[in-house]
Protein backbone atom coordinates (compact mmCIF):
# COMPACT_ATOMS: atom_id res chain seq x y z
CA UNK A 1 0.00 0.00 0.00
CA UNK A 2 3.20 2.34 0.85
CA UNK A 3 4.31 1.89 -2.41
CA UNK A 4 1.00 2.22 -4.29
CA UNK A 5 0.48 5.85 -2.61
CA UNK A 6 4.16 6.82 -3.19
CA UNK A 7 3.73 6.35 -6.76
CA UNK A 8 0.43 7.71 -7.01
CA UNK A 9 1.75 10.97 -5.48
CA UNK A 10 4.47 10.69 -7.75
CA UNK A 11 1.94 10.64 -10.38
CA UNK A 12 -0.08 13.85 -9.17
CA UNK A 13 3.79 15.77 -8.54
CA UNK A 14 4.65 14.69 -11.94
CA UNK A 15 1.48 16.02 -13.71
CA UNK A 16 1.61 19.43 -11.70
CA UNK A 17 4.82 19.99 -13.51
CA UNK A 18 4.27 18.70 -16.83
CA UNK A 19 2.35 21.52 -18.02
CA UNK A 20 6.02 23.76 -16.80
CA UNK A 21 8.19 21.87 -18.83
CA UNK A 22 6.07 21.55 -22.09
CA UNK A 23 5.59 25.37 -21.94
CA UNK A 24 9.54 25.84 -22.17
CA UNK A 25 10.84 25.31 -25.52
CA UNK A 26 14.89 23.42 -25.42
CA UNK A 27 16.70 25.15 -27.51
CA UNK A 28 17.66 22.12 -29.97
CA UNK A 29 14.13 21.14 -30.15
CA UNK A 30 11.34 21.73 -32.48
CA UNK A 31 7.63 21.07 -31.76
CA UNK A 32 5.66 20.59 -34.54
CA UNK A 33 1.55 20.25 -35.16
CA UNK A 34 0.30 18.15 -37.77
CA UNK A 35 -3.08 18.08 -39.65
CA UNK A 36 -3.94 14.59 -38.48
CA UNK A 37 -3.74 13.19 -42.14
CA UNK A 38 -0.08 13.68 -42.79
CA UNK A 39 1.08 11.91 -39.69
CA UNK A 40 2.85 8.76 -40.83
CA UNK A 41 5.15 11.15 -43.23
CA UNK A 42 5.45 13.58 -41.03
CA UNK A 43 6.48 11.17 -38.32
CA UNK A 44 9.44 10.10 -41.07
CA UNK A 45 10.62 13.24 -41.74
CA UNK A 46 11.12 14.71 -38.49
CA UNK A 47 12.74 10.74 -38.08
CA UNK A 48 15.13 12.16 -40.91
CA UNK A 49 14.95 15.48 -39.83
CA UNK A 50 16.62 14.42 -36.19
CA UNK A 51 19.07 12.23 -37.73
CA UNK A 52 20.46 14.69 -40.09
CA UNK A 53 20.51 17.10 -37.65
CA UNK A 54 21.06 15.41 -33.83
CA UNK A 55 18.36 17.62 -32.86
CA UNK A 56 14.82 17.03 -31.64
CA UNK A 57 11.32 16.88 -33.10
CA UNK A 58 8.22 16.47 -31.10
CA UNK A 59 5.85 15.67 -32.60
CA UNK A 60 1.71 16.31 -32.07
CA UNK A 61 -1.37 15.44 -34.29
CA UNK A 62 -4.82 16.72 -34.62
CA UNK A 63 -7.18 17.93 -36.80
CA UNK A 64 -6.63 21.02 -38.79
CA UNK A 65 -9.07 23.20 -37.35
CA UNK A 66 -8.20 22.20 -34.03
CA UNK A 67 -4.79 22.70 -33.91
CA UNK A 68 -5.61 25.96 -35.27
CA UNK A 69 -7.58 26.88 -32.05
CA UNK A 70 -5.12 25.76 -30.26
CA UNK A 71 -2.71 27.69 -31.54
CA UNK A 72 -4.76 31.00 -31.57
CA UNK A 73 -4.81 30.09 -27.42
CA UNK A 74 -0.84 30.17 -27.11
CA UNK A 75 -0.46 26.13 -27.98
CA UNK A 76 3.02 25.52 -27.40
CA UNK A 77 3.94 25.00 -31.40
CA UNK A 78 6.73 26.21 -33.29
CA UNK A 79 5.59 24.77 -36.84
CA UNK A 80 2.01 24.28 -38.52
CA UNK A 81 1.72 21.98 -40.81
CA UNK A 82 -2.02 22.26 -41.94
CA UNK A 83 -4.20 20.54 -43.95
CA UNK A 84 -5.47 23.31 -45.91
CA UNK A 85 -4.26 27.03 -46.72
CA UNK A 86 -6.94 28.78 -45.16
CA UNK A 87 -5.70 28.14 -41.24
CA UNK A 88 -2.63 29.11 -42.09
CA UNK A 89 -2.79 32.28 -44.27
CA UNK A 90 -5.17 33.26 -41.15
CA UNK A 91 -2.43 32.61 -38.13
CA UNK A 92 -0.17 35.30 -41.33
CA UNK A 93 -2.96 37.98 -40.68
CA UNK A 94 -3.57 37.08 -37.10
CA UNK A 95 0.37 37.74 -36.76
CA UNK A 96 0.58 34.61 -34.72
CA UNK A 97 2.97 33.21 -37.52
CA UNK A 98 6.05 34.58 -39.40
CA UNK A 99 4.95 36.78 -42.38
CA UNK A 100 6.83 35.28 -45.77
CA UNK A 101 7.39 31.90 -44.21
CA UNK A 102 4.30 30.01 -45.69
CA UNK A 103 5.12 27.33 -48.68
CA UNK A 104 2.68 24.22 -49.37
CA UNK A 105 4.47 21.43 -49.17
CA UNK A 106 2.23 18.74 -50.24
CA UNK A 107 -0.36 18.39 -52.54
CA UNK A 108 -3.05 15.98 -51.94
CA UNK A 109 -5.27 13.38 -54.55
CA UNK A 110 -8.08 11.77 -54.06
CA UNK A 111 -8.77 8.10 -54.82
CA UNK A 112 -11.85 6.60 -54.97
CA UNK A 113 -12.19 3.36 -53.05
CA UNK A 114 -14.54 0.46 -52.07
CA UNK A 115 -13.23 -0.92 -49.36
CA UNK A 116 -11.01 -3.99 -51.03
CA UNK A 117 -13.13 -4.54 -54.32
CA UNK A 118 -11.78 -3.51 -57.71
CA UNK A 119 -12.70 0.17 -58.74
CA UNK A 120 -12.84 0.36 -62.23
CA UNK A 121 -13.62 3.86 -63.01
CA UNK A 122 -15.56 6.52 -61.61
CA UNK A 123 -18.51 4.38 -63.26
CA UNK A 124 -18.95 2.67 -59.61
CA UNK A 125 -20.39 6.34 -58.25
CA UNK A 126 -23.67 5.41 -59.76
CA UNK A 127 -23.76 2.04 -60.42
CA UNK A 128 -25.79 1.37 -57.33
CA UNK A 129 -27.89 4.26 -55.80
CA UNK A 130 -28.65 2.94 -52.65
CA UNK A 131 -24.44 2.55 -52.32
CA UNK A 132 -23.95 5.28 -49.57
CA UNK A 133 -20.41 7.40 -50.20
CA UNK A 134 -18.42 8.77 -47.57
CA UNK A 135 -16.51 11.56 -47.80
CA UNK A 136 -15.11 14.32 -45.75
CA UNK A 137 -16.92 17.00 -43.84
CA UNK A 138 -16.65 19.47 -46.51
CA UNK A 139 -17.50 22.35 -44.34
CA UNK A 140 -14.04 21.30 -42.37
CA UNK A 141 -11.49 18.80 -44.82
CA UNK A 142 -9.91 20.10 -48.09
CA UNK A 143 -10.60 16.36 -49.26
CA UNK A 144 -14.45 16.84 -48.17
CA UNK A 145 -14.72 19.77 -50.63
CA UNK A 146 -12.39 18.63 -53.03
CA UNK A 147 -14.45 15.09 -52.95
CA UNK A 148 -17.84 17.14 -53.67
CA UNK A 149 -16.27 19.54 -56.26
CA UNK A 150 -14.96 15.98 -58.08
CA UNK A 151 -18.63 14.42 -57.76
CA UNK A 152 -20.12 17.60 -59.30
CA UNK A 153 -17.76 17.70 -62.09
CA UNK A 154 -18.29 14.08 -63.02
CA UNK A 155 -21.84 13.45 -62.89
CA UNK A 156 -23.41 17.29 -62.94
CA UNK A 157 -27.03 15.95 -62.85
CA UNK A 158 -26.75 13.59 -60.45
CA UNK A 159 -28.23 14.08 -56.91
CA UNK A 160 -25.50 12.66 -54.06
CA UNK A 161 -27.04 14.27 -51.52
CA UNK A 162 -29.12 11.54 -49.13
CA UNK A 163 -26.25 9.29 -50.24
CA UNK A 164 -23.26 10.80 -48.47
CA UNK A 165 -22.21 10.35 -45.08
CA UNK A 166 -19.30 12.64 -43.66
CA UNK A 167 -16.58 11.68 -41.98
CA UNK A 168 -15.13 13.93 -39.44
CA UNK A 169 -11.64 13.71 -41.81
CA UNK A 170 -10.25 11.68 -43.74
CA UNK A 171 -8.92 9.12 -41.39
CA UNK A 172 -12.57 8.76 -40.65
CA UNK A 173 -14.17 8.23 -43.81
CA UNK A 174 -11.69 5.28 -44.75
CA UNK A 175 -12.68 3.71 -41.21
CA UNK A 176 -16.53 4.30 -42.61
CA UNK A 177 -15.83 1.94 -45.88
CA UNK A 178 -12.97 0.03 -44.07
CA UNK A 179 -16.34 -1.35 -41.44
CA UNK A 180 -18.07 -1.93 -44.81
CA UNK A 181 -20.74 0.75 -43.21
CA UNK A 182 -20.28 2.78 -46.65
CA UNK A 183 -19.79 1.15 -49.60
CA UNK A 184 -17.48 3.87 -51.62
CA UNK A 185 -15.58 6.13 -49.86
CA UNK A 186 -13.96 9.28 -51.37
CA UNK A 187 -10.83 9.16 -49.69
CA UNK A 188 -7.03 10.22 -49.64
CA UNK A 189 -4.58 8.74 -52.20
CA UNK A 190 -1.94 8.08 -49.63
CA UNK A 191 -4.10 6.08 -47.16
CA UNK A 192 -4.75 3.42 -50.09
CA UNK A 193 -1.22 3.55 -52.06
CA UNK A 194 -0.17 0.56 -50.41
CA UNK A 195 -2.92 -1.42 -51.56
CA UNK A 196 -3.29 -3.10 -55.50
CA UNK A 197 -3.90 -0.19 -57.59
CA UNK A 198 -6.93 -2.40 -58.98
CA UNK A 199 -8.56 -1.26 -55.53
CA UNK A 200 -8.75 2.56 -55.94
CA UNK A 201 -9.22 5.00 -59.17
CA UNK A 202 -7.27 7.86 -58.86
CA UNK A 203 -9.29 11.10 -59.62
CA UNK A 204 -7.62 13.49 -61.79
CA UNK A 205 -6.45 16.48 -60.61
CA UNK A 206 -8.26 18.57 -62.52
CA UNK A 207 -11.54 17.38 -61.31
CA UNK A 208 -11.52 19.38 -57.72
CA UNK A 209 -9.67 22.14 -56.92
CA UNK A 210 -6.18 21.71 -55.25
CA UNK A 211 -6.43 20.03 -51.90
CA UNK A 212 -2.70 22.52 -51.27
CA UNK A 213 -1.56 21.59 -47.63
CA UNK A 214 0.61 24.23 -45.98
CA UNK A 215 3.15 25.40 -43.41
CA UNK A 216 4.11 28.32 -41.67
CA UNK A 217 6.26 29.12 -39.11
CA UNK A 218 4.44 30.34 -35.57
CA UNK A 219 5.74 33.74 -34.08
CA UNK A 220 6.63 32.34 -31.13
CA UNK A 221 9.23 30.21 -32.79
CA UNK A 222 10.87 33.10 -34.81
CA UNK A 223 14.00 32.96 -32.92
CA UNK A 224 14.28 29.32 -33.05
CA UNK A 225 17.23 28.13 -35.13
CA UNK A 226 16.06 24.61 -35.04
CA UNK A 227 12.26 25.24 -36.15
CA UNK A 228 13.98 27.38 -39.26
CA UNK A 229 15.89 24.63 -40.33
CA UNK A 230 13.54 22.12 -40.05
CA UNK A 231 11.01 24.43 -42.65
CA UNK A 232 13.88 24.04 -44.76
CA UNK A 233 14.57 20.93 -44.66
CA UNK A 234 11.05 20.48 -45.26
CA UNK A 235 11.07 22.10 -48.61
CA UNK A 236 14.09 19.85 -49.40
CA UNK A 237 14.98 17.08 -51.70
CA UNK A 238 15.15 14.32 -48.62
CA UNK A 239 11.36 15.65 -47.20
CA UNK A 240 10.63 15.55 -50.76
CA UNK A 241 10.80 11.85 -51.53
CA UNK A 242 9.01 10.66 -48.74
CA UNK A 243 6.17 13.15 -49.62
CA UNK A 244 5.99 12.01 -52.78
CA UNK A 245 6.16 8.03 -51.55
CA UNK A 246 3.20 8.64 -49.76
CA UNK A 247 1.16 9.48 -52.47
CA UNK A 248 1.86 13.44 -52.60
CA UNK A 249 2.78 15.50 -55.02
CA UNK A 250 5.33 17.39 -52.95
CA UNK A 251 5.45 21.72 -52.64
CA UNK A 252 5.17 24.31 -54.75
CA UNK A 253 6.80 27.02 -53.46
CA UNK A 254 5.09 30.34 -51.93
CA UNK A 255 1.48 28.93 -51.71
CA UNK A 256 -1.22 30.87 -53.18
CA UNK B 1 -26.35 29.45 -39.09
CA UNK B 2 -29.71 29.98 -39.94
CA UNK B 3 -32.82 29.61 -38.06
CA UNK B 4 -34.18 26.77 -39.49
CA UNK B 5 -31.10 24.67 -39.69
CA UNK B 6 -30.97 25.47 -35.53
CA UNK B 7 -34.42 24.23 -34.59
CA UNK B 8 -33.81 20.84 -37.23
CA UNK B 9 -30.30 20.16 -34.66
CA UNK B 10 -32.65 20.84 -31.91
CA UNK B 11 -35.46 18.93 -32.21
CA UNK B 12 -33.17 15.67 -33.32
CA UNK B 13 -31.18 15.98 -30.30
CA UNK B 14 -34.63 16.39 -28.36
CA UNK B 15 -36.03 13.41 -30.13
CA UNK B 16 -33.28 11.08 -29.51
CA UNK B 17 -33.07 12.05 -25.85
CA UNK B 18 -36.50 10.88 -25.36
CA UNK B 19 -37.09 8.14 -27.95
CA UNK B 20 -33.44 6.46 -26.10
CA UNK B 21 -34.43 7.39 -22.68
CA UNK B 22 -38.15 5.70 -23.26
CA UNK B 23 -35.71 2.76 -24.33
CA UNK B 24 -33.27 2.71 -21.92
CA UNK B 25 -36.62 2.56 -18.93
CA UNK B 26 -37.33 -0.19 -21.14
CA UNK B 27 -34.39 -2.06 -21.31
CA UNK B 28 -32.64 -1.16 -17.77
CA UNK B 29 -35.89 -1.93 -15.48
CA UNK B 30 -35.31 -5.85 -16.04
CA UNK B 31 -31.55 -5.63 -15.62
CA UNK B 32 -32.20 -3.02 -12.36
CA UNK B 33 -34.87 -5.51 -11.27
CA UNK B 34 -32.67 -8.44 -11.47
CA UNK B 35 -29.40 -6.81 -9.99
CA UNK B 36 -31.22 -6.03 -7.08
CA UNK B 37 -33.14 -9.19 -6.70
CA UNK B 38 -30.72 -12.30 -7.79
CA UNK B 39 -28.27 -13.73 -5.33
CA UNK B 40 -26.80 -15.58 -8.41
CA UNK B 41 -22.99 -15.39 -8.75
CA UNK B 42 -23.10 -14.33 -12.09
CA UNK B 43 -24.28 -10.77 -10.40
CA UNK B 44 -21.34 -8.91 -10.32
CA UNK B 45 -20.36 -9.71 -13.90
CA UNK B 46 -23.57 -8.48 -15.00
CA UNK B 47 -23.29 -5.49 -13.03
CA UNK B 48 -20.01 -4.67 -13.83
CA UNK B 49 -20.82 -5.09 -17.57
CA UNK B 50 -23.67 -2.86 -17.67
CA UNK B 51 -21.32 -0.23 -15.63
CA UNK B 52 -18.79 -0.52 -18.54
CA UNK B 53 -20.44 2.68 -20.43
CA UNK B 54 -19.24 4.68 -17.57
CA UNK B 55 -15.47 3.80 -17.76
CA UNK B 56 -14.76 2.92 -21.39
CA UNK B 57 -14.00 5.73 -23.87
CA UNK B 58 -16.46 6.39 -26.41
CA UNK B 59 -13.99 6.15 -28.73
CA UNK B 60 -13.84 2.03 -27.77
CA UNK B 61 -17.77 1.87 -27.84
CA UNK B 62 -17.91 4.18 -31.19
CA UNK B 63 -15.76 1.56 -32.64
CA UNK B 64 -17.34 -1.96 -31.35
CA UNK B 65 -20.51 -0.24 -32.53
CA UNK B 66 -19.35 1.00 -35.96
CA UNK B 67 -18.47 -2.25 -36.39
CA UNK B 68 -21.78 -4.15 -34.79
CA UNK B 69 -23.93 -2.20 -36.64
CA UNK B 70 -22.38 -2.47 -40.04
CA UNK B 71 -22.64 -5.01 -42.79
CA UNK B 72 -20.57 -7.97 -41.09
CA UNK B 73 -22.62 -7.20 -37.80
CA UNK B 74 -25.79 -7.96 -36.37
CA UNK B 75 -26.99 -4.02 -37.25
CA UNK B 76 -26.11 -5.14 -40.81
CA UNK B 77 -28.69 -7.87 -40.64
CA UNK B 78 -31.22 -5.82 -38.91
CA UNK B 79 -30.67 -3.56 -41.63
CA UNK B 80 -30.81 -6.32 -44.51
CA UNK B 81 -34.64 -6.80 -43.64
CA UNK B 82 -35.69 -3.11 -44.79
CA UNK B 83 -33.46 -3.54 -47.79
CA UNK B 84 -30.37 -1.18 -45.69
CA UNK B 85 -26.83 -2.40 -45.62
CA UNK B 86 -25.68 -0.76 -42.27
CA UNK B 87 -27.31 0.66 -39.40
CA UNK B 88 -24.67 3.42 -38.56
CA UNK B 89 -25.66 6.91 -40.12
CA UNK B 90 -29.12 6.60 -39.49
CA UNK B 91 -31.74 7.70 -36.44
CA UNK B 92 -32.45 4.15 -35.26
CA UNK B 93 -28.28 3.24 -34.87
CA UNK B 94 -28.11 6.56 -32.88
CA UNK B 95 -30.55 5.32 -30.92
CA UNK B 96 -29.12 2.49 -30.43
CA UNK B 97 -25.16 3.80 -29.66
CA UNK B 98 -27.12 5.87 -26.83
CA UNK B 99 -28.96 3.29 -24.83
CA UNK B 100 -25.92 0.82 -24.91
CA UNK B 101 -23.72 4.63 -23.74
CA UNK B 102 -26.37 5.88 -21.07
CA UNK B 103 -26.95 2.53 -19.39
CA UNK B 104 -25.27 2.81 -16.17
CA UNK B 105 -26.91 6.22 -15.67
CA UNK B 106 -30.20 4.36 -16.17
CA UNK B 107 -29.62 0.96 -13.76
CA UNK B 108 -27.62 2.53 -10.92
CA UNK B 109 -30.58 4.78 -9.73
CA UNK B 110 -33.19 2.11 -10.52
CA UNK B 111 -31.11 -0.76 -8.94
CA UNK B 112 -30.74 1.72 -6.04
CA UNK B 113 -34.69 1.91 -5.88
CA UNK B 114 -35.23 -1.33 -5.78
CA UNK B 115 -32.78 -2.17 -3.53
CA UNK B 116 -33.75 0.31 -0.85
CA UNK B 117 -37.40 -0.88 0.27
CA UNK B 118 -36.16 -4.39 0.47
CA UNK B 119 -37.83 -7.56 0.64
CA UNK B 120 -40.48 -6.63 3.16
CA UNK B 121 -43.35 -4.76 0.86
CA UNK B 122 -42.98 -7.70 -1.44
CA UNK B 123 -43.74 -10.49 1.07
CA UNK B 124 -46.30 -8.69 2.46
CA UNK B 125 -47.61 -8.20 -1.26
CA UNK B 126 -47.34 -11.46 -1.51
CA UNK B 127 -49.31 -12.81 1.79
CA UNK B 128 -52.06 -10.62 0.54
CA UNK B 129 -52.38 -12.50 -2.64
CA UNK B 130 -50.82 -10.67 -5.13
CA UNK B 131 -48.77 -12.12 -7.84
CA UNK B 132 -45.47 -11.23 -8.34
CA UNK B 133 -46.02 -9.09 -11.85
CA UNK B 134 -48.75 -7.76 -9.54
CA UNK B 135 -46.86 -6.83 -7.09
CA UNK B 136 -44.37 -5.88 -9.17
CA UNK B 137 -46.47 -3.21 -11.36
CA UNK B 138 -48.12 -2.08 -7.93
CA UNK B 139 -45.99 -2.02 -4.82
CA UNK B 140 -42.38 -1.95 -6.50
CA UNK B 141 -42.53 0.62 -9.17
CA UNK B 142 -44.32 3.02 -7.08
CA UNK B 143 -42.00 2.51 -4.47
CA UNK B 144 -38.93 3.21 -6.57
CA UNK B 145 -40.15 5.81 -8.14
CA UNK B 146 -37.85 8.44 -7.14
CA UNK B 147 -35.32 5.91 -8.76
CA UNK B 148 -37.11 6.02 -12.07
CA UNK B 149 -37.23 10.21 -12.15
CA UNK B 150 -33.05 10.06 -11.52
CA UNK B 151 -32.72 7.60 -13.83
CA UNK B 152 -35.20 9.37 -16.79
CA UNK B 153 -33.30 12.70 -16.04
CA UNK B 154 -29.98 11.05 -16.37
CA UNK B 155 -30.72 9.06 -19.39
CA UNK B 156 -31.71 12.37 -21.03
CA UNK B 157 -29.34 14.36 -19.50
CA UNK B 158 -26.71 12.20 -20.76
CA UNK B 159 -27.65 11.61 -24.12
CA UNK B 160 -27.91 15.26 -24.89
CA UNK B 161 -24.63 15.31 -23.70
CA UNK B 162 -23.24 12.85 -25.88
CA UNK B 163 -20.55 13.15 -28.78
CA UNK B 164 -18.07 10.64 -29.12
CA UNK B 165 -20.42 7.83 -29.67
CA UNK B 166 -22.38 9.73 -31.96
CA UNK B 167 -19.26 11.39 -34.06
CA UNK B 168 -17.91 7.91 -34.73
CA UNK B 169 -21.18 6.24 -35.87
CA UNK B 170 -23.12 8.85 -37.53
CA UNK B 171 -21.65 10.42 -40.64
CA UNK B 172 -22.50 13.94 -39.66
CA UNK B 173 -26.80 14.08 -41.42
CA UNK B 174 -28.24 16.82 -40.56
CA UNK B 175 -31.38 16.09 -39.54
CA UNK B 176 -30.68 12.34 -39.06
CA UNK B 177 -27.54 11.99 -37.09
CA UNK B 178 -26.27 15.75 -36.77
CA UNK B 179 -27.22 16.21 -32.99
CA UNK B 180 -26.09 19.54 -31.22
CA UNK B 181 -22.36 18.50 -29.63
CA UNK B 182 -21.44 17.10 -33.10
CA UNK B 183 -23.08 20.85 -34.69
CA UNK B 184 -20.87 22.13 -31.94
CA UNK B 185 -17.71 20.50 -33.06
CA UNK B 186 -18.15 21.36 -36.52
CA UNK B 187 -18.73 25.06 -35.91
CA UNK B 188 -15.41 25.17 -33.38
CA UNK B 189 -13.62 23.35 -36.63
CA UNK B 190 -14.95 25.53 -39.07
CA UNK B 191 -14.32 28.72 -36.98
CA UNK B 192 -17.96 29.74 -37.02
CA UNK B 193 -17.07 30.70 -32.89
CA UNK B 194 -19.88 32.78 -32.63
CA UNK B 195 -22.56 30.28 -33.45
CA UNK B 196 -20.40 27.83 -31.12
CA UNK B 197 -20.67 30.13 -28.18
CA UNK B 198 -24.84 29.99 -28.63
CA UNK B 199 -24.99 26.47 -28.67
CA UNK B 200 -22.50 25.60 -26.20
CA UNK B 201 -24.03 28.24 -23.31
CA UNK B 202 -27.02 26.79 -24.51
CA UNK B 203 -25.94 23.32 -23.40
CA UNK B 204 -24.36 24.59 -20.03
CA UNK B 205 -27.40 26.35 -18.88
CA UNK B 206 -29.49 22.91 -19.77
CA UNK B 207 -27.41 21.21 -18.04
CA UNK B 208 -26.87 23.42 -15.12
CA UNK B 209 -30.80 23.54 -15.33
CA UNK B 210 -30.86 19.37 -15.23
CA UNK B 211 -28.46 19.35 -12.03
CA UNK B 212 -30.45 21.83 -10.03
CA UNK B 213 -33.88 20.12 -10.79
CA UNK B 214 -32.38 16.93 -9.58
CA UNK B 215 -30.78 18.41 -6.43
CA UNK B 216 -33.91 19.91 -5.30
CA UNK B 217 -36.05 16.38 -6.52
CA UNK B 218 -33.31 15.29 -3.74
CA UNK B 219 -33.82 17.68 -0.79
CA UNK B 220 -37.56 17.19 -1.57
CA UNK B 221 -37.68 13.65 -0.77
CA UNK B 222 -34.79 14.35 2.45
CA UNK B 223 -31.84 12.96 1.47
CA UNK B 224 -29.72 16.36 -0.09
Amino acid sequence: MKLLSRLFSLLVISGMLLPFAAARSLADEVRIAVASNFSVPAREIARAFETATGNKVTVSFGSTGKIYAQIVQAAPFDVFMSADQERPQLLEQQGLAVSDSRFTYALGRLALYAGGTDVKGPGLLVADRTDRIAVANPELAPYGRAAVEALAKLFPDEDFGSRLVQGENISQTLQFVETGNARLGLVAYSQVISRDAAQYWLVPEGLHSPIAQDAVLLKSADANPVARAFMDFLRGAEAENIIRRYGYSAHVRGGS
Amino acid sequence: METAELASILWLTLKLALVTTLCLLVVGTPIAWWLARTRSRFRDVVASIAALPLILPPTVLGFYLLIALGPSGPGGWLAGLSGGRTLAFTFEGLVIGSVVYSLPFVVQPIRNAFEAFGERPLEVAATLGASPWNAFFTVALPLARPGFLTAAILGFAHTIGEFGVVLMIGGNIPGETRVISVAIYDLVESGDWGAAHLLSAGLVLFSFTVIMVMLRLGSARGEG
